[in-house]
This record gives structure tokens, sequence and C-alpha cells, in this order.
């Protein structure tokens, strides 16, 4: 059965249906939408459980010729890290539809409603098949396509700089995009088998300078793409100015194929470049994570707060990704679904309090935990995911990436501790000025979150709160890809300066 | 002697251990979800399950006991928690003397702050979540110290730090207890950093993170890697556990309702960085260094502790300054180890008895005194609260060490095992017993003695049963609970299959000249304070004082050196680094952007709308084209 | 002999090009690029001529066929914009710029 393509096609066809619903019939344009992700959710779910992680790398392959005059092949599979991607770009589709359900209703939207839910249906497809993809070129297609219909989202729907965040995300990523583009056809003339497909691109290149060039024109698409510190800027503004929903999307799983990338593309087509670069990396990595996080303090409006958290974030990814050891990978991996989640949560909220209240700025709040009590523990457990407080998910990653840095780098992976504080500042700071305190005059009416708001968040609770205590099951699949990954890598593993096998030291005497 | 053995262990009591954790998790889950479904009952099912998970502390106890000494450490796997490369750690609880005393206290004592809290918060609409909170809490702290490894000792250190957080800050609507539960959250992540490095250093050194697999290896690791572990796990102790240098939380922590007070920031909590230590035992004593320095933190907060506790006219924050300095001590022992972990543990459940007691108290106080905190607005309160008045003198007598209750034998054990190992620690130890002596004295007799200094209005009146029984109870643990753990070597004996023995066993004496040297030192702090706050008259209105009482007013300055060394700078390199993002970088970008887009501007004014310029650029470009093929062809 | 045909064409060319470049008059600008289409025909059927052969002569047609077209468009702008303007000169119709 052709799951991937299956996946893919029922978001089209439910795009082109909704997009088909005659004018002024926007709740039935709504339902749609959300049956359509929803039925995707189920069928993914189906897959999950037929995905044997122990089994060969990429599962569920389909292979067809697309181009054959350049070997461009309309190929795709999962592999375990590909597969818990798609799984949590499915799970907030639906989520985000549901908490975006009045949001294109406003008079300032430049388009109807319904076109702002097929853009999402679309935008469903193109992020699974991104993750999919295992031809460089196609990945290339829906790196690129995706940004159509997310500039569409924030460009129509989006607050009143939405045009100027609409079109700086749109430039950035395209800079990117070109640069990754000329590398891809440099590593397809260079690799001279006149073939795109990924599997057999690997360790294909193997002149040090041209592995260099590649790796840097991959490597600066995603992390502009993620964002990493310096190319971030478009991130506060983009997620800023996008409706609550589209901000998810383009955080919670558009960024991720930046860190999926580099996961993916330049560590197993690079690896030498890899390890070259690593200490650039990593140093980036650490000034994101502490800069971001930093200059997130420093916010007056709660979404380009929550944005900044996100730069400190990608720091903490990306740095686990090049730290190159089996925990931080996994790690890695598994931030990039708990940060989905976390920061989802996060937006979502924010959107309902805006809804409420209509301002960005945190001082136009004040004591919200009085009216609005669900509101506001909602709101914390979403804020404690981003500092990562033990006993919910994102903090399995969080140590994982830290303890997996540590292994190898230890400087790196101390300096990122201090985010572990800073994060506090920034989410227990925000949370003192909006929720505690004397309740302002301007939210004494504020009303607390109705059913399908509850609705939307309680998933992503139990989410946080399941897979904080238990996050086998999504450890069980990533850690054979990672290995599989870093087997690519070559890379030597970690072992302890005291082993237990040792005999004890004065045993016997 | 090396401590026993830890040995796998299924079925029995032993074996369903995790109820302990499970039940007041599952009460806060209910109490949390069920919103205000659950306000009429909400208390009553959390001392419910509270007082279920003490009574599995109690059977899990027992059957301890049964077993032999040296097979006391029993750990039951409970699953896999985190399967990644090279870390997999396995959840699990680990049953041994250490462990297990500390449950008896944490849900004995808990249950007993939990009862206390149903008369003193019934008057609170949010009672139900105040109990949530106590339940996660009581959790929590479970957690930390049934885990067998030091990832389950993370999870419950930053669970129970969560719930101080909430609890704390419980009374949201006040801005101050918002930024106090705030501000100890913060500054405990700074400890946590360095109990996350301490662990990172063990994964590092051994491959897992077990207490199993690391501690009995401990003398394979090199001294400098055991200090590098120490002292970081060292840097957590001094968050959780309010020691210098992260001791400014504690005092604003009194913000939270009193039960809190007397749970979380006095009793149990706050002695968790004892037990780190101790519990590490094996990679403090592979590292003298470290253990210095142990004992140096100890010693200097149980002085910096007693000197804040003389100047407060808070009760809560004099009773706070208190806890920080008893906890020094506990410290100090832990720091001298083998011969102090047994001492320090019993001074730290005896402890948690007084100050509970005392805390609980102060709390009865407050509730008739309509919220004052000010013990220049008590006065003469003996006379109507007779119950309170008899347990909080207990307890007061207790903690300066009267002779034959409970801080006579746990703290005069702890100055002796000083002594014997440092002079100087020994005697500043006995300087901070005088001042214990002068502080507490000036406490008591401001608050139950002296004039009436009541605010008008305020008619006090003793607390409901329900209040009161607690202190009752408690007040017993504080008069007996040392003379039962120290004599005969009770507790030492007990502790020792899980921490070790040294050489030697401690001599318990009754009568000791160390222990004479110290009572005089108290009775003249006792002296004083009643010849300044008992018999003579005290001001409504604190007078200036000298300026070592407006230092110790001010806690020793240690929030003005906090703002001063990390707010500030911190506030000015936010505010640089925002600007910086978006002048520098953002700016950048928008200028590179701007500089193309004026570039454009310019050049499109060569587009003049006449035929004839455009002609001529023709023309122009044609010859230039014909010009370029004459060159190249001549090449 | 060719080299005849080619200087005459060449004349023409830079006078239909001169043409072009100075005039104002639509009209005559519009001559002139007859003028230069028609030198370059000159020069094709000269060459064809010398070569012997008809690929220039078919070349010419192809030319003429494309000015036939210019004056079909051409002509009718030109009425339009006089229409319009009430003038024909190019310098007038200058609302195409940046």
């Amino acid at each position: 059965m052709p799951w991937l393509s299956i996946l893919m096609g029922v978001p089209v066809l439910g795009a082109l249906a909704v997009a088909a619903v005659p004018k002024g019939n926007d709740r039935l344009a709504k339902q749609l939408t959300l049956a359509v992700s929803l039925v995707v959710l189920a069928l993914t779910l189906a897959m999950a459980f037929q995905f044997d992680p122990a089994g060969p790398r990429d599962q569920f392959a389909e292979v067809y010729r697309w181009i054959p005059a350049f070997g461009v092949h309309y190929a795709v599979g999962v592999d375990g890290i590909a597969l818990v991607l798609i799984a949590l770009a499915v799970v907030l589709v639906p989520i985000v539809v549901l908490a975006s359900w009045h949001d294109a209703d406003r008079p300032d939207a430049r388009r109807s409603v319904k076109t702002y839910f097929s853009l999402i249906l679309v935008l469903e497809a193109m992020m699974i098949g991104v993750f999919a993809a295992t031809d460089v070129f196609l990945f290339y297609v829906f790196f690129e396509a995706m940004l159509i219909p997310m500039y569409f989202m924030i460009g129509s729907y989006g607050g009143a700089q939405r045009s100027y965040a609409a079109v700086k995300f749109l430039l950035y990523s395209l800079f990117g995009g070109l640069l990754m583009l000329v590398a891809v056809i440099a590593l397809y003339s260079m690799a001279g088998k006149n073939t795109f497909l990924f599997p057999e691109l690997i360790g294909v290149i193997k002149d040090p300078t041209a592995q260099k060039w590649l790796f840097l024109g991959f490597f600066i698409a995603f992390a502009v793409k993620a964002p990493l510190w310096p190319f971030h800027t478009w991130l506060p503004d983009a997620a800023a100015q996008a409706p609550a929903g589209a901000a998810v999307l383009l955080v919670g799983v558009l960024d991720k194929v930046g860190t999926y990338g580099m996961l993916r593309f330049c560590l197993e087509l690079f690896p030498d470049a890899a390890k070259f670069f690593t200490p650039l990396v990593i140093t980036l990595s650490v000034i994101g994570i502490v800069y971001g996080a930093i200059v997130a303090i420093g916010q007056t409006d709660m979404k380009r707060l929550i944005a900044y958290t996100s730069i400190s974030h990608f720091g903490f990814i990306t740095m686990g990704v090049f730290a190159m050891t089996a925990d931080a990978g996994a790690g890695a991996t598994l931030y990039m679904v708990n940060h989905g989640f976390s920061t989802g949560a996060l937006f979502l909220l924010a959107g309902f309090l805006i809804h409420r209240r209509g301002s960005h700025h945190i001082s136009d709040y004040g004591g919200v935990q009085k009216v609005a009590p669900v509101l506001a523990g909602t709101f914390l457990v979403a804020g404690l995911s981003s500092l990562s407080l033990p006993g919910l998910s994102t903090f399995v990653s969080e140590f994982l990436v830290l303890i997996g840095t540590f292994e190898r780098y230890a400087v790196p992976s101390i300096i990122a501790l201090s985010g572990m504080v800073l994060a506090a500042v920034y989410i227990l700071w925000m949370y003192q000025r909006m929720m505690t305190g004397p309740t302002a005059e301007s939210v004494k009416a504020l009303p607390d979150l109705n059913v399908r708001e509850k609705i939307v968040i309680a998933p992503l609770v139990a989410l946080l709160i399941g897979f904080g205590f238990f996050p086998k099951p999504l450890l069980d699949v990533i850690n054979p890809a990672v290995k599989q990954t870093l087997t690519s890598v070559n890379v030597t593993p970690f072992a302890p300066a005291v082993p237990a096998t040792a005999e004890k030291k004065g045993a016997g005497q | 002697m090396e401590p026993a053995e830890i040995v796998q262990h299924s079925g029995g009591v032993i074996g369903a251990s995790w109820l302990m954790i499970a039940l007041p998790l599952l009460g806060a889950a209910i109490l949390l979800l069920t919103g205000r479904r659950s306000d009429r009952a909400g208390h009553l099912l959390g001392v419910a399950m509270s007082l279920a998970s003490f009574v599995v502390a109690v059977l899990v106890f027992f059957e301890l006991i049964g077993l032999g000494a040296d097979s006391r450490r029993r750990v039951v796997e409970l699953y896999d928690f985190l399967p990644s490369g090279s870390l997999d750690v396995k959840m699990g609880l680990l049953l041994d003397p250490l462990s297990i005393s500390f449950a008896l206290l944490i849900t004995g004592v808990g249950s007993l702050i939990h009862i206390y809290s149903i008369g003193y918060m019934a008057h609170d609409p949010n009672r139900r979540r105040f109990f949530a909170y106590l339940n996660l809490f009581v959790a929590a702290m479970l957690l930390l110290v049934l885990a067998d490894n030091y990832l389950g000792l993370y999870i419950g250190w930053e669970g129970v730090g969560l719930a101080s957080y909430l609890l704390i800050g419980f009374w949201q609507h006040k801005p101050s207890a918002a930024v106090a539960a705030k501000k100890a959250f913060i500054v405990n992540r700074v400890g946590d950093m360095g109990l996350a490095l301490g662990i990172f250093v063990i994964f590092t050194t051994f491959g897992t993170i077990s207490y199993a697999g690391t501690l009995p290896l401990a003398g394979n690791a090199s001294t400098g890697t055991l200090t590098l572990i120490s002292l970081a796990l060292l840097l957590g102790a001094c968050g959780k556990s309010a020691q210098v240098p992260l001791q400014s939380w504690l005092l604003d922590a009194m913000e939270g309702p009193t039960p809190v007070s007397a749970l979380i920031h006095a009793a149990t909590m706050v002695t968790a960085g004892v037990y780190l230590v101790v519990r590490s035992g094996a990679f403090f004593e592979g590292a003298p260094t470290a253990q210095l320095v142990v004992t140096i933190v100890g010693v200097v907060t149980l002085l910096a502790g007693a000197i804040i506790g003389t100047a407060k006219d808070d009760i809560k924050k004099a009773l706070a300054g208190s806890t920080m300095s008893q906890i020094g001590y506990m410290m100090l022992a832990a720091g001298l180890g083998p011969a102090g972990y047994a001492v320090a543990i019993a001074h730290l459940i005896a402890h948690g008895f007084f100050k509970a007691s005392m805390f609980l108290g102060a709390g009865s106080v407050m509730h008739a005194m309509n919220d004052e905190v000010n013990m220049r607005r008590y006065g003469g309160l003996a006379s109507v609260m007779k119950i309170t008045w008899i347990t909080f003198g207990l307890g007061y007598l207790a903690i300066i060490g009267f002779p034959l209750l409970s801080g006579y034998w746990t703290k005069d054990g702890i100055i002796e095992a000083a002594m014997e190992h440092n002079q100087i620690l020994g005697w500043l130890a006995v300087l901070g017993a005088g001042i214990t002596g002068f502080y507490m004295s000036r406490l008591f007799f401001m608050t139950f003695h002296g004039r009436r200094r009541w605010e008008e209005g305020v008619h006090p009146h003793e607390s409901p049963a329900v209040m009161t029984w607690p202190l009752i109870i408690l007040s017993i643990g504080s008069v007996f609970g040392g003379a039962f753990l120290i004599l005969g070597n009770r507790m030492f004996e007990f502790l020792a299959p899980a921490v070790g023995r040294p050489e030697e066993a401690p001599t318990v004496h009754a009568i000791s000249t160390i222990g004479l040297v110290t009572l005089a030192v108290v009775a003249v702090g006792a002296v004083y304070a009643w010849l300044r706050y008992g018999r003579a008259a005290v001001p409504e209105v604190a007078p200036r004082g000298s300026f070592l009482t407006t230092f110790a007013r001010r806690d020793l300055y240690g929030d003005a050196l906090n703002e001063a060394l990390f707010m500030r700078p911190g506030q000015w390199l936010t505010r640089i680094a925002v600007f910086f993002d978006n002048r520098g970088i953002d700016g950048l970008v928008n200028g590179l952007a701007a500089a193309i887009g004026g570039t454009s501007g310019r050049l499109r004014r060569v587009q003049t709308g006449f035929v004839r310029s455009y002609a001529l650029s023709i023309f122009f470009g044609a010859a230039l084209l014909v010009g370029a093929w004459f060159v190249v062809g001549n090449l | 002999m060719t080299t005849h045909y080619l200087v005459l064409s060449a004349l023409l060319f830079a006078i239909g090009g001169i043409g072009v470049l100075v005039r104002r008059n639509a009209i005559v600008v519009f001559m002139c690029v007859e003028l230069m289409l028609n030198a370059c025909n000159l020069a094709f059927v000269a060459f064809a001529r010398q070569h012997g052969n008809l690929q220039g002569q078919i070349i010419a047609f192809f030319v003429m066929v494309v000015a036939a077209a210019e004056v079909v468009v051409g002509l009718a702008i030109i009425v339009t914009i006089f229409r319009t303007r009430r003038s024909a000169s190019v310098d007038d119709a200058n609302l195409l710029k940046y």
C-alpha cells in the first residue's frame, strides 16, 4: 500500500474540495478541513503502527521515475526520524485547524476563509512530502514549495505588519533555498551517477574541498530555515505577524525542516565537512541559545517573546545534531517533536489571549489567573514545558542533548546549561506580568477557555506530560535511525572514563 | 565500612512502594482536573492521599526492618524510562534506611500539615488547589528521596521546586508573592545547573547514573573528577537548601501560606540538599577539598542565618533565618563524612518536628492576629493561646538545645563531631548555638510574653482543634525525637547499611565538656534576650538600630549583592542584546534591503520614456558588440 | 562588384540609423526604420548574388513580411497617439517611464 502517497494525496484532494465549497458556507469548509486532517492523522497512526524500528532504513518506500533525463525520482520513504516528524505535523494540523476556527474570519483578512483552510491542507501535504522525500531534488521542490502557502497565510491573514513579515520570510528563505539549489545541482553533477536518490549519494563526494562547499550550500539554507543565529531575525517578525495557527505550523513544523535537513543531508552526505565545521556550528548554536534567551527576556510582545525562545531552543537542537553522539542525536530529534508541542501550545494560548483582549503586549495583561484560571493554568504548563521542567517531555530531550553534547564537548554544554536559568527567567517573568498580581481593568471580563479551546489544548498538554514520563515509544523509533545516521558519519561512540565492568579498586584487600 | 550492596527486590510491600508516590500524585491530578467540582471535599481527598502514603511508608519501613541489617538496600525496578544511545535510565526506587527515614518524615509531618491546613485554609476560596499543590509536593519530594538514580532525583528535585513555586505564589494576586515565587524558582535553577552538571560528569565518568552503578565504583575515579562532581552537586544542594551563596530566596519564600513554610521551607524540601550530600557520600569522601567546602558553606550559613534571625521582626522571616541556620548545621555535619551523616540526619528529622511545630504555631498566632506577622504587634499571647504557647515553647526549647530535648542531643552531636574534626568549625558552631539561643528567645518572648501590643480590633483566640492537634503531635516529636534517635546510637546503626560507618562509632554523652560550654553560651544568649525583650518593654516601631542591626535586617546585603552583581548587569545586557538584535542584526538585514531598494531607485531613472535615448543606447550596445567582435576576432 | 552594393547598403543603413536617432516626427522615424530594413535587404540580395544561391533572397522576403507587419502595427499606434495627443512627435509619447 503506497502509504506516503496516500498521506499526501488526501490533504491535496481535501484542499481542492475545501476550495470548491460554495461561497458563504465557511462553516462547512472548516468542518471539512478538520475532517480531512483527522483522516490524515488516523492514516498516519495506522502507518506508524506498521513501522518496524528494527527494520530497513526507508520503510513504506516508493520510487517512480519523474524526470528520467536528469535522474529525478519521485521517491519517498521514512525512517524513524522522518516518521516522528511526520507524526508531529499531522498531530498539529487538526489542532491548529480547530484553534484557528475564527482566525480567518477577521474583517481585514485579504482572502476568503475557505482559502485559509485549504492552504493549511496544502501545507500539510507538503510537510509530509518534505520529510518523506528520499530524492534530493524532490526534497528541494517541497522545501521551496512550502513557502508558498505559508507566504499567503502570513501575508493575507496576519497582523498589522503582515506584508513586511511575509516578504521578509519569503526573501530570507529563498536566499537560502537558492544556495541549496546550486549545491543540489553541483552534487548531482559531481556525483556523476545521474541520480538524485539520496541513498545512492551517501559517501559519493570524497574530495574534502568539494564537500565543504556543498556542505555550506545546504547548511546555510537549513540554518536560515531553522533558524540559527545570526540568520534568525525573520522568525520573530513572521511568527508575531502570522495568525496563531500559522505561527504554530511555521515554528513547530516548517522550521524543523532546517534541523532535519542538517541531520539528514549535511551530516550524511558530507561527513568530513560536517566534522570540519562542527566547532563553528556548535559555537553558533551556543550563541543562539544564550542570545535568544536574553533577547526573549527583553521582549514586550508575547508572540515575539515566544519566537525568541524558539531561537534559543533551535540552538539546542543544532548543538545536539552536531555533537554527533547517539544521545545528543536522539535528544535533538526528540527535541524537534517536543518543541513542536510545547511552542505550539504557547502560541495557541497566546493566540487565545490576543483574540480575547486584542493586544500582543504583555503589559496590557495582568492578573489573568484570577478571571481565567484554566487559561492561566494551561499557559503555565506550556511555559513550564518551554523551560524544560522535568516531568514534561521537553525536559527529556533537553537533558539528552546536553548530556550527549557533554560527552564530547563539555564547555559548550556547560554554557548551554545557563539557558536553563534564562529560560526560567523569561517564562516566569512573562507569567508573572500577565497572569499574577491585581487583575488589570481591561481583562476583568476576560472569559476562560471555552470547550473548543479546551479540546485544542488538552491533547498537547497530555502529550507533553505523557512523553515526559514515558518517552520510550518515541525513543525506540528514533534510536535506530540516529544510530544509522551516525554510522554513515563514522564517529567513535562514547565510552565512559570508568567503565562499570572495571574491577573495583582496592577490592579484596 | 562500606555501605551494604544494593539488591533487586520484588514483591511484598516494598515491591508496592511506588504507591507512596502514586497516591499523592493521583490526588493532585484529580484535584486539578476536576476543578471547582471537587471544591467541597477536595481537602479531604488531599489529606487521605497523604495519610495513605504515610501508611505505605510505615509498612515498607517495618518490612525493611524485618530484613537483616546488611540486606536493607533494596531496589524496586519500575520501568525503562529513558533508553537512548549510551544513556539508558531505568526508573526504580531505592528503599534503604536513608530513603525510608526521609519518606517517613515527609509523609508523617506532611500529613500533619495537611490536616492543619484544613483549618488554616478554611476560608480560602482556592483551598482545593492548595491541597492539590501540597499533594504534588509530597509526590515530588518522595520521588526525590526514593529514586534509585540521579535522573529520578533530578526530576523530583525540580518537581519540588515547581510545587514550591506554586505554593509560594499561591496568593498570586499579591505581587510580592508572585515575585517571591519567581525568585525562588530562578535561584533554585542556578543550583539545578550545578546538579545537572554533576550528573553529566557522573555519566561521562561511569557511563550510568544509577546509584548502584556509580557510588560503589567511586573509588575508581580520580580525585579531580570526584571533586568536580562533589562541588557541582554542592551547588545544587546550596540552591535547594538555601545555603550561602544561594540563600536569598528562602526569606522571600515566606510570602506563601504558613503551612507551606512549615512543610516545604522548614521540614522537608530545604533539607533535600543534605540528603543529596549524604546520598552522594561516596563522591564526597573521595574529595577532601569538596568536603571542606561543604563544611565551610555549612558554618557560614549557620552563622548568616542566625544573624539574620536576630534582627527580623516578621515572625516567619525570623523562623526562616533559623531554618537556614539549622540546615547549615546539617550541612556542616554532612561535610564531615560518615562520622557526621547519622547526626546530620538525626538533626534533620528532629528539626523537621520542632521547626514544623513552631511554624505551625506561628501560623496559629497569625490566624489569631488577623494575619499580622510583625512581632512588635504581638506580646502577651501566652494567656490567650495556651496550647499554641505550650507547643511553641517546647519547640523553642528543643531548638535552643534545652537539656534532654531533641535539639540538645542532635545539635550537640554535630558540635562535638565538628570539634573533633576541626576546632575552628566547632567553636563557630558553638557561637551559632549562642546566637540561636538569643534570637529564638527574642522571638518567643516578643510573641508570647511582655506587654500586649496588639493592633486595635484584634481579638486573639485559640485555633480550632484541627489545627492544634498537629501542633501537639509535632511537639511530642520535638521533645523526645532527639533522644530516641541519638541514644544508643540508634540512628547511626540504622543508617550504617546505607551510608557506611566510620572506624569507630561515636560515643554518646549525656553530659560533656563541650555540651556544658554550649549550654552556657546558649544560656547567655537566652538571658540577654529575656533582658531586652522579656523584661524590658518592646517598642512597637522598630528602632533604627546600629549598623550591625541594619546589616542583619537587610539579610546581610545578600539581595543588594545579587542585585548589583546579577540583576542590574543582566538588565543592561538584555537591553543591549535587544538593541543589538533590532538595530545590529536586523538593521544589517534591513539595511541591505534598503541599499538594494535605493540602488534600484537610482537605476530606474535611466528609463526616461524618450524613444530616442533608448535608440541611442541600442546603438551604443550594437557598436560595443561589433567592436568586441572585432577585438576578439583579431585575437 | 559586390562591394559597391555593400557600400550603398551601409550608406542607406547609416542614413536610416541617424534618422531614427535625430528625428522627432514618428512618421519620419518610422520611415527611417524601413530604410534600415531595406538596406539590409540590399545586402542580403547582393550576397545571394555573390554566392549564387537563394538563401539571401528568401531572407529578404522574410524581412519584407516583417516590415509589412510592422507598418500595420506601427502606423496604427502612431495614428492612435496622434488622435490622443494631437502630435506625431515621439518625445510627446513619454509616459512609459520610471
